[in-house]
Protein backbone atom coordinates (compact mmCIF):
# COMPACT_ATOMS: atom_id res chain seq x y z
CA UNK A 1 0.00 0.00 0.00
CA UNK A 2 1.25 3.41 -1.06
CA UNK A 3 0.85 6.26 1.71
CA UNK A 4 -0.44 9.34 -0.29
CA UNK A 5 -0.19 11.49 2.80
CA UNK A 6 2.40 11.05 5.53
CA UNK A 7 1.20 13.19 9.09
CA UNK A 8 4.71 13.42 10.97
CA UNK A 9 4.34 15.29 15.07
CA UNK A 10 1.48 17.85 14.18
CA UNK A 11 0.11 20.13 16.64
CA UNK A 12 -1.69 22.83 15.63
CA UNK A 13 -2.83 26.09 17.95
CA UNK A 14 -5.69 28.83 17.58
CA UNK A 15 -4.07 31.64 19.52
CA UNK A 16 -2.64 29.89 23.07
CA UNK A 17 -5.72 26.53 22.38
CA UNK A 18 -3.90 23.91 21.36
CA UNK A 19 -6.33 22.05 19.02
CA UNK A 20 -4.48 18.82 17.39
CA UNK A 21 -1.78 17.29 19.87
CA UNK A 22 1.24 14.70 18.42
CA UNK A 23 -0.44 13.90 15.48
CA UNK A 24 0.96 10.99 13.37
CA UNK A 25 -1.21 9.34 10.26
CA UNK A 26 -0.61 7.97 7.20
CA UNK A 27 -3.16 8.24 4.49
CA UNK A 28 -3.05 5.62 1.99
CA UNK A 29 -3.64 6.07 -1.53
CA UNK A 30 -7.13 5.51 -3.02
CA UNK A 31 -8.69 4.97 0.25
CA UNK A 32 -11.25 6.47 2.16
CA UNK A 33 -10.25 7.56 5.36
CA UNK A 34 -13.60 8.48 7.24
CA UNK A 35 -12.52 10.96 10.48
CA UNK A 36 -15.09 11.07 13.34
CA UNK A 37 -15.04 12.59 16.83
CA UNK A 38 -16.99 14.92 18.72
CA UNK A 39 -17.37 18.32 18.78
CA UNK A 40 -14.05 20.50 19.01
CA UNK A 41 -11.90 17.26 17.79
CA UNK A 42 -9.90 18.52 15.85
CA UNK A 43 -11.10 16.70 12.49
CA UNK A 44 -11.94 20.01 10.35
CA UNK A 45 -8.45 21.73 11.79
CA UNK A 46 -6.68 18.11 10.57
CA UNK A 47 -8.33 18.53 7.35
CA UNK A 48 -7.57 22.05 6.63
CA UNK A 49 -4.13 21.38 7.53
CA UNK A 50 -3.77 19.08 4.50
CA UNK A 51 -4.40 22.03 1.80
CA UNK A 52 -3.12 24.81 4.03
CA UNK A 53 -6.26 26.59 4.11
CA UNK A 54 -5.84 27.25 8.16
CA UNK A 55 -2.84 29.43 6.78
CA UNK A 56 -6.02 32.39 5.88
CA UNK A 57 -5.92 32.28 9.83
CA UNK A 58 -4.26 34.59 11.58
CA UNK A 59 -4.22 32.96 15.17
CA UNK A 60 -3.57 29.37 13.69
CA UNK A 61 0.07 28.14 13.27
CA UNK A 62 1.19 24.74 14.04
CA UNK A 63 4.19 22.70 14.15
CA UNK A 64 5.40 19.27 12.30
CA UNK A 65 5.10 17.97 8.81
CA UNK A 66 2.83 17.06 6.61
CA UNK A 67 4.06 15.26 3.35
CA UNK A 68 2.11 14.56 0.23
CA UNK A 69 3.95 12.27 -1.81
CA UNK A 70 7.18 12.22 0.58
CA UNK A 71 7.05 15.72 -0.17
CA UNK A 72 6.91 18.71 2.39
CA UNK A 73 3.54 20.64 1.77
CA UNK A 74 5.05 24.05 2.64
CA UNK A 75 7.72 23.57 0.21
CA UNK A 76 4.91 23.54 -2.86
CA UNK A 77 3.48 26.39 -4.60
CA UNK A 78 0.23 27.03 -2.64
CA UNK A 79 -1.97 27.13 -6.40
CA UNK A 80 -0.46 23.51 -7.19
CA UNK A 81 -1.00 21.95 -3.66
CA UNK A 82 -4.68 23.12 -3.98
CA UNK A 83 -5.08 21.77 -7.47
CA UNK A 84 -3.55 18.78 -6.41
CA UNK A 85 -6.11 18.47 -2.91
CA UNK A 86 -9.32 19.89 -3.44
CA UNK A 87 -12.04 20.23 -1.17
CA UNK A 88 -15.62 19.67 -0.90
CA UNK A 89 -17.56 21.68 1.56
CA UNK A 90 -20.47 21.30 3.90
CA UNK A 91 -22.68 23.58 2.04
CA UNK A 92 -22.79 23.43 -1.79
CA UNK A 93 -21.60 26.69 -3.01
CA UNK A 94 -22.34 27.38 -6.74
CA UNK A 95 -21.11 29.92 -8.33
CA UNK A 96 -23.90 32.57 -9.67
CA UNK A 97 -23.24 31.29 -13.26
CA UNK A 98 -24.45 28.27 -15.56
CA UNK A 99 -23.83 24.40 -14.76
CA UNK A 100 -21.00 24.38 -17.74
CA UNK A 101 -19.25 27.93 -16.37
CA UNK A 102 -19.12 26.13 -13.25
CA UNK A 103 -17.29 23.33 -14.18
CA UNK A 104 -15.09 25.00 -16.23
CA UNK A 105 -14.14 27.98 -13.77
CA UNK A 106 -10.80 26.17 -12.35
CA UNK A 107 -9.79 24.47 -15.71
CA UNK A 108 -9.98 27.72 -17.24
CA UNK A 109 -8.27 29.76 -14.16
CA UNK A 110 -5.23 26.68 -14.86
CA UNK A 111 -5.19 28.58 -18.74
CA UNK A 112 -6.98 25.78 -20.61
CA UNK A 113 -8.71 27.81 -23.32
CA UNK A 114 -9.33 25.59 -25.93
CA UNK A 115 -13.47 24.24 -26.17
CA UNK A 116 -13.12 21.07 -26.78
CA UNK A 117 -10.84 20.47 -24.11
CA UNK A 118 -13.21 22.35 -21.80
CA UNK A 119 -16.02 20.73 -22.99
CA UNK A 120 -14.49 17.12 -22.41
CA UNK A 121 -13.58 17.85 -19.23
CA UNK A 122 -17.10 19.12 -18.10
CA UNK A 123 -18.63 15.62 -19.59
CA UNK A 124 -16.02 13.84 -17.89
CA UNK A 125 -16.34 15.59 -14.17
CA UNK A 126 -19.86 15.47 -14.46
CA UNK A 127 -19.79 11.68 -14.91
CA UNK A 128 -17.30 10.98 -12.11
CA UNK A 129 -19.44 13.18 -10.24
CA UNK A 130 -22.90 10.96 -11.25
CA UNK A 131 -24.26 14.13 -12.46
CA UNK A 132 -24.38 13.59 -16.18
CA UNK A 133 -27.65 12.42 -16.98
CA UNK A 134 -29.08 14.42 -15.03
CA UNK A 135 -27.75 17.51 -16.47
CA UNK A 136 -26.52 17.15 -20.02
CA UNK A 137 -29.10 18.57 -21.68
CA UNK A 138 -29.43 22.05 -19.71
CA UNK A 139 -25.51 22.63 -19.27
CA UNK A 140 -25.97 26.73 -19.66
CA UNK A 141 -29.08 27.09 -17.45
CA UNK A 142 -27.67 28.92 -13.87
CA UNK A 143 -26.14 26.08 -11.24
CA UNK A 144 -28.30 28.09 -8.91
CA UNK A 145 -31.62 26.20 -10.17
CA UNK A 146 -30.20 22.36 -9.35
CA UNK A 147 -31.43 21.01 -6.05
CA UNK A 148 -29.01 20.80 -2.66
CA UNK A 149 -27.98 17.32 -3.42
CA UNK A 150 -27.10 18.07 -7.09
CA UNK A 151 -25.15 21.29 -6.25
CA UNK A 152 -23.41 19.31 -4.15
CA UNK A 153 -22.27 16.61 -6.78
CA UNK A 154 -21.62 19.81 -9.27
CA UNK A 155 -18.88 20.84 -6.32
CA UNK A 156 -17.72 18.00 -6.34
CA UNK A 157 -17.66 18.13 -10.33
CA UNK A 158 -15.82 21.17 -10.01
CA UNK A 159 -13.42 19.87 -8.03
CA UNK A 160 -12.45 16.94 -9.82
CA UNK A 161 -12.03 19.01 -13.17
CA UNK A 162 -8.62 20.67 -11.97
CA UNK A 163 -7.66 16.49 -11.76
CA UNK A 164 -6.84 16.55 -8.56
CA UNK A 165 -5.52 13.85 -6.66
CA UNK A 166 -6.89 13.90 -3.27
CA UNK A 167 -9.97 15.33 -2.15
CA UNK A 168 -10.89 16.33 1.09
CA UNK A 169 -14.87 16.07 1.99
CA UNK A 170 -16.08 18.21 5.07
CA UNK A 171 -19.52 17.01 6.17
CA UNK A 172 -20.64 16.99 2.23
CA UNK A 173 -23.86 15.66 3.47
CA UNK A 174 -25.21 17.88 6.30
CA UNK A 175 -27.73 19.68 4.49
CA UNK A 176 -28.84 16.81 2.47
CA UNK A 177 -32.18 14.44 2.35
CA UNK A 178 -31.10 10.46 2.24
CA UNK A 179 -31.64 10.41 -1.41
CA UNK A 180 -28.94 12.98 -2.16
CA UNK A 181 -26.47 11.35 0.13
CA UNK A 182 -26.63 8.23 -0.77
CA UNK A 183 -26.09 10.08 -4.27
CA UNK A 184 -23.37 11.99 -2.85
CA UNK A 185 -22.10 8.98 -0.85
CA UNK A 186 -22.14 6.34 -3.97
CA UNK A 187 -19.69 8.90 -6.05
CA UNK A 188 -17.66 8.62 -3.35
CA UNK A 189 -17.43 5.45 -3.44
CA UNK A 190 -16.43 5.18 -7.09
CA UNK A 191 -14.53 7.95 -7.20
CA UNK A 192 -11.83 5.72 -4.37
CA UNK A 193 -10.07 3.99 -7.71
CA UNK A 194 -8.58 7.28 -8.88
CA UNK A 195 -8.21 8.84 -5.93
CA UNK A 196 -7.53 9.65 -2.33
CA UNK A 197 -10.27 10.73 -0.30
CA UNK A 198 -10.65 11.54 3.16
CA UNK A 199 -13.96 12.54 4.92
CA UNK A 200 -14.46 14.38 7.64
CA UNK A 201 -18.23 13.47 9.18
CA UNK A 202 -20.50 13.64 12.66
CA UNK A 203 -22.54 10.97 10.96
CA UNK A 204 -20.86 7.90 12.47
CA UNK A 205 -23.09 5.60 10.02
CA UNK A 206 -21.96 7.46 6.49
CA UNK A 207 -18.50 6.97 8.03
CA UNK A 208 -19.31 3.26 8.20
CA UNK A 209 -20.68 2.76 5.33
CA UNK A 210 -18.33 4.24 2.65
CA UNK A 211 -14.47 4.54 5.16
CA UNK A 212 -12.07 2.01 3.90
CA UNK A 213 -10.28 3.34 7.08
CA UNK A 214 -11.76 5.38 10.31
CA UNK A 215 -9.53 7.74 12.52
CA UNK A 216 -11.47 8.28 15.85
CA UNK A 217 -10.28 11.95 16.67
CA UNK A 218 -10.77 13.34 20.28
CA UNK A 219 -9.82 16.09 22.11
CA UNK A 220 -7.49 17.36 19.52
CA UNK A 221 -5.91 13.71 19.41
CA UNK A 222 -6.14 10.40 17.20
CA UNK A 223 -7.05 8.14 19.68
CA UNK A 224 -7.57 5.24 17.25
CA UNK A 225 -7.20 4.42 13.01
CA UNK A 226 -8.55 0.77 11.77
CA UNK A 227 -10.58 -0.58 9.07
CA UNK A 228 -13.79 0.09 9.31
CA UNK A 229 -15.15 -3.03 10.26
CA UNK A 230 -13.35 -3.11 13.32
CA UNK A 231 -13.85 0.10 14.48
CA UNK A 232 -17.63 -0.56 14.16
CA UNK A 233 -17.43 -4.35 15.41
CA UNK A 234 -14.54 -4.80 17.73
CA UNK A 235 -13.00 -1.06 18.76
CA UNK A 236 -9.83 -1.12 20.50
CA UNK A 237 -10.21 1.96 22.58
CA UNK A 238 -13.26 1.90 25.20
CA UNK A 239 -13.38 5.80 23.74
CA UNK A 240 -14.15 4.85 20.11
CA UNK A 241 -16.97 2.56 21.07
CA UNK A 242 -18.03 4.84 24.01
CA UNK A 243 -18.76 7.31 21.16
CA UNK A 244 -19.62 5.03 18.29
CA UNK A 245 -22.40 3.36 20.99
CA UNK A 246 -23.89 6.80 21.22
CA UNK A 247 -22.55 6.29 25.42
CA UNK A 248 -19.67 9.00 25.18
CA UNK A 249 -19.82 11.37 27.57
CA UNK B 1 -29.38 9.29 32.13
CA UNK B 2 -29.89 6.06 30.85
CA UNK B 3 -30.95 5.91 27.07
CA UNK B 4 -34.20 3.53 26.29
CA UNK B 5 -31.71 1.82 23.97
CA UNK B 6 -29.58 0.42 26.67
CA UNK B 7 -33.45 -0.60 28.68
CA UNK B 8 -33.94 -2.61 25.45
CA UNK B 9 -31.11 -4.25 25.54
CA UNK B 10 -31.51 -5.22 28.81
CA UNK B 11 -34.92 -6.52 28.23
CA UNK B 12 -33.41 -8.86 25.40
CA UNK B 13 -31.04 -9.79 27.66
CA UNK B 14 -33.65 -10.66 30.33
CA UNK B 15 -35.51 -12.46 27.91
CA UNK B 16 -33.17 -14.43 26.79
CA UNK B 17 -31.92 -15.52 30.66
CA UNK B 18 -35.65 -16.61 30.94
CA UNK B 19 -35.90 -18.27 27.92
CA UNK B 20 -32.54 -20.29 29.02
CA UNK B 21 -34.35 -20.85 32.38
CA UNK B 22 -37.14 -22.80 30.86
CA UNK B 23 -34.36 -24.74 28.44
CA UNK B 24 -32.63 -26.06 31.51
CA UNK B 25 -35.63 -26.62 33.50
CA UNK B 26 -36.74 -28.79 30.55
CA UNK B 27 -33.50 -30.39 30.62
CA UNK B 28 -33.24 -31.76 34.07
CA UNK B 29 -37.35 -32.93 33.68
CA UNK B 30 -36.39 -34.91 31.00
CA UNK B 31 -33.78 -36.84 32.33
CA UNK B 32 -35.81 -37.33 35.42
CA UNK B 33 -38.95 -38.78 33.68
CA UNK B 34 -37.04 -41.02 31.83
CA UNK B 35 -34.99 -42.03 35.45
CA UNK B 36 -38.54 -41.77 37.66
CA UNK B 37 -40.69 -43.04 34.99
CA UNK B 38 -42.75 -40.03 35.42
CA UNK B 39 -45.06 -39.42 32.90
CA UNK B 40 -46.45 -36.19 34.01
CA UNK B 41 -42.70 -34.77 33.72
CA UNK B 42 -42.56 -35.68 30.12
CA UNK B 43 -46.06 -33.82 29.90
CA UNK B 44 -44.74 -30.89 31.46
CA UNK B 45 -41.34 -30.84 29.11
CA UNK B 46 -43.89 -30.69 26.05
CA UNK B 47 -45.77 -27.73 27.38
CA UNK B 48 -42.68 -26.26 27.89
CA UNK B 49 -41.26 -26.69 24.40
CA UNK B 50 -43.94 -24.61 23.29
CA UNK B 51 -43.66 -21.72 25.39
CA UNK B 52 -39.54 -21.40 24.15
CA UNK B 53 -40.50 -21.89 20.48
CA UNK B 54 -42.85 -18.89 20.52
CA UNK B 55 -40.34 -17.04 22.77
CA UNK B 56 -37.46 -17.92 20.39
CA UNK B 57 -39.83 -15.75 17.68
CA UNK B 58 -40.27 -13.11 20.28
CA UNK B 59 -36.70 -13.16 20.90
CA UNK B 60 -35.47 -12.73 17.10
CA UNK B 61 -37.93 -10.07 16.03
CA UNK B 62 -36.85 -8.13 19.00
CA UNK B 63 -32.94 -8.63 17.72
CA UNK B 64 -34.21 -7.42 13.79
CA UNK B 65 -36.10 -4.72 15.04
CA UNK B 66 -33.13 -3.34 17.56
CA UNK B 67 -30.90 -3.33 14.45
CA UNK B 68 -33.09 -1.90 11.68
CA UNK B 69 -33.95 0.69 14.34
CA UNK B 70 -31.19 1.57 16.41
CA UNK B 71 -28.05 0.63 13.72
CA UNK B 72 -26.28 -0.60 16.98
CA UNK B 73 -22.60 -0.82 16.72
CA UNK B 74 -19.26 -2.27 18.49
CA UNK B 75 -20.33 -4.08 21.73
CA UNK B 76 -23.94 -3.69 21.05
CA UNK B 77 -23.83 -5.14 17.62
CA UNK B 78 -21.98 -8.12 19.35
CA UNK B 79 -24.40 -8.75 22.01
CA UNK B 80 -27.32 -8.82 19.93
CA UNK B 81 -26.14 -10.81 17.23
CA UNK B 82 -25.11 -13.32 20.47
CA UNK B 83 -28.44 -12.89 21.62
CA UNK B 84 -29.88 -14.24 18.11
CA UNK B 85 -26.97 -17.14 17.78
CA UNK B 86 -27.70 -17.86 21.70
CA UNK B 87 -31.44 -17.89 21.21
CA UNK B 88 -31.09 -20.23 18.67
CA UNK B 89 -29.30 -23.06 20.49
CA UNK B 90 -31.56 -22.87 23.26
CA UNK B 91 -34.56 -23.41 20.89
CA UNK B 92 -32.14 -26.75 19.85
CA UNK B 93 -31.64 -27.41 23.12
CA UNK B 94 -34.95 -27.92 23.85
CA UNK B 95 -35.42 -29.67 20.92
CA UNK B 96 -32.89 -32.14 22.14
CA UNK B 97 -34.78 -32.39 25.79
CA UNK B 98 -37.98 -33.14 23.42
CA UNK B 99 -35.75 -36.03 21.82
CA UNK B 100 -35.19 -37.40 25.18
CA UNK B 101 -38.07 -37.79 26.47
CA UNK B 102 -39.70 -39.50 22.97
CA UNK B 103 -37.87 -42.87 24.05
CA UNK B 104 -39.09 -45.87 26.08
CA UNK B 105 -39.30 -44.71 29.96
CA UNK B 106 -38.85 -48.43 30.41
CA UNK B 107 -35.70 -48.46 29.05
CA UNK B 108 -33.37 -47.13 31.60
CA UNK B 109 -35.04 -49.46 34.32
CA UNK B 110 -33.91 -52.70 32.17
CA UNK B 111 -30.53 -51.94 31.82
CA UNK B 112 -27.24 -52.04 34.40
CA UNK B 113 -26.99 -49.08 37.24
CA UNK B 114 -23.32 -48.09 36.08
CA UNK B 115 -24.81 -47.08 32.85
CA UNK B 116 -27.68 -45.58 34.72
CA UNK B 117 -25.17 -43.97 36.98
CA UNK B 118 -23.24 -42.79 34.04
CA UNK B 119 -26.55 -41.28 32.14
CA UNK B 120 -27.26 -39.15 35.33
CA UNK B 121 -23.20 -38.02 35.83
CA UNK B 122 -23.82 -37.02 31.81
CA UNK B 123 -27.41 -34.98 32.68
CA UNK B 124 -25.51 -33.31 35.59
CA UNK B 125 -22.38 -32.21 33.61
CA UNK B 126 -24.54 -30.37 30.79
CA UNK B 127 -26.63 -28.95 32.71
CA UNK B 128 -23.73 -27.30 34.90
CA UNK B 129 -22.67 -26.39 31.01
CA UNK B 130 -25.84 -24.95 30.43
CA UNK B 131 -26.38 -22.93 33.42
CA UNK B 132 -22.41 -21.11 33.45
CA UNK B 133 -23.38 -20.37 29.90
CA UNK B 134 -25.92 -18.38 30.63
CA UNK B 135 -24.12 -17.24 33.86
CA UNK B 136 -21.54 -16.70 31.51
CA UNK B 137 -23.53 -14.29 28.88
CA UNK B 138 -25.46 -12.23 31.49
CA UNK B 139 -22.28 -11.65 33.49
CA UNK B 140 -20.25 -10.96 31.00
CA UNK B 141 -17.49 -13.68 32.54
CA UNK B 142 -14.92 -15.09 29.75
CA UNK B 143 -13.02 -17.08 32.18
CA UNK B 144 -16.91 -19.15 33.25
CA UNK B 145 -17.15 -19.11 28.82
CA UNK B 146 -13.76 -20.82 28.78
CA UNK B 147 -14.58 -23.33 31.64
CA UNK B 148 -17.66 -24.30 29.84
CA UNK B 149 -15.46 -25.37 26.84
CA UNK B 150 -13.55 -27.45 28.98
CA UNK B 151 -16.54 -29.36 30.32
CA UNK B 152 -17.43 -30.51 26.92
CA UNK B 153 -14.46 -33.05 26.81
CA UNK B 154 -15.86 -34.36 29.79
CA UNK B 155 -18.95 -34.78 28.57
CA UNK B 156 -17.62 -36.33 25.23
CA UNK B 157 -15.68 -38.80 27.49
CA UNK B 158 -18.34 -39.85 29.81
CA UNK B 159 -20.49 -40.41 26.38
CA UNK B 160 -17.71 -42.43 25.27
CA UNK B 161 -18.04 -44.46 29.06
CA UNK B 162 -21.60 -45.12 27.71
CA UNK B 163 -21.53 -46.39 24.28
CA UNK B 164 -18.31 -48.83 26.14
CA UNK B 165 -21.20 -50.25 28.83
CA UNK B 166 -23.62 -50.22 26.44
CA UNK B 167 -22.18 -52.57 23.62
CA UNK B 168 -21.03 -55.00 26.33
CA UNK B 169 -24.24 -55.09 27.84
CA UNK B 170 -25.26 -56.12 24.23
CA UNK B 171 -22.82 -58.67 23.73
CA UNK B 172 -24.28 -60.15 27.09
CA UNK B 173 -27.90 -59.92 26.83
CA UNK B 174 -29.33 -59.39 22.70
CA UNK B 175 -32.29 -58.83 23.82
CA UNK B 176 -31.19 -55.35 25.06
CA UNK B 177 -30.65 -54.10 21.89
CA UNK B 178 -33.82 -51.92 21.62
CA UNK B 179 -33.74 -50.62 25.03
CA UNK B 180 -30.04 -50.24 24.57
CA UNK B 181 -30.65 -47.92 21.31
CA UNK B 182 -32.61 -45.85 23.57
CA UNK B 183 -30.45 -45.29 25.45
CA UNK B 184 -27.34 -44.50 22.84
CA UNK B 185 -30.10 -41.82 21.32
CA UNK B 186 -30.43 -40.13 25.10
CA UNK B 187 -26.45 -40.36 25.35
CA UNK B 188 -26.00 -38.55 22.18
CA UNK B 189 -29.03 -35.57 22.81
CA UNK B 190 -26.75 -35.71 26.12
CA UNK B 191 -24.25 -34.36 24.13
CA UNK B 192 -25.64 -32.69 21.95
CA UNK B 193 -27.13 -30.39 24.25
CA UNK B 194 -23.18 -29.98 25.82
CA UNK B 195 -22.35 -28.85 21.87
CA UNK B 196 -24.82 -25.78 21.99
CA UNK B 197 -23.54 -24.89 25.69
CA UNK B 198 -20.69 -24.67 23.92
CA UNK B 199 -21.83 -22.74 20.97
CA UNK B 200 -23.77 -20.60 23.86
CA UNK B 201 -19.47 -19.85 25.95
CA UNK B 202 -17.86 -19.50 22.52
CA UNK B 203 -20.40 -16.57 21.71
CA UNK B 204 -20.46 -15.03 25.16
CA UNK B 205 -16.22 -14.59 24.46
CA UNK B 206 -16.88 -12.95 21.22
CA UNK B 207 -19.58 -10.65 22.40
CA UNK B 208 -17.22 -9.53 25.54
CA UNK B 209 -13.95 -9.77 23.63
CA UNK B 210 -14.56 -9.80 19.79
CA UNK B 211 -12.40 -12.90 19.16
CA UNK B 212 -14.13 -15.54 17.16
CA UNK B 213 -12.65 -18.49 18.70
CA UNK B 214 -14.99 -20.94 17.56
CA UNK B 215 -13.40 -24.25 15.01
CA UNK B 216 -9.97 -23.40 16.82
CA UNK B 217 -9.14 -20.38 15.85
CA UNK B 218 -7.51 -19.23 18.77
CA UNK B 219 -6.10 -20.93 21.47
CA UNK B 220 -8.49 -20.54 24.86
Amino acid sequence: MVVKIQVNNLNCWFKNTQVIKSLFLSILEHEILGIIGPANSGKTTFLRCLNRLNDLNPHFKSKGEILKDGRNINTIKLETLRQEIGMVFAMPISLPMSIYDNITYGAKQHGIKNKKELSGIVEESLVKASLWDEVKGRLDQPALQLSGGQQQRLCIARTLAVQPEVILFDEPCSGLDPISTAKVEETMINLKDKYTIVLVTNNVKQAARVSSRIAFFLMGELVEIDTANDIFVKPSDRRTEDYITGRFG
Amino acid sequence: MIRHFEEDLKHLKERVLSMGNVVESMIDKAIQSIIKEDIELKNQVLKWEEEVNKTQIEIDETCIALIALQQPAAVDLRFITSAMKINSDLERMGDQAVNIIDHSLKSIRCMPQAIIDYITKMSEFVQKMVSRSLEAFVTYNVEMAKGVLLLDDDVDSLKEQIFHEIQECIKGDTEKINHSLDLVIISRNLERIGDHATNISEDVIYMILGKDIRHHQQII
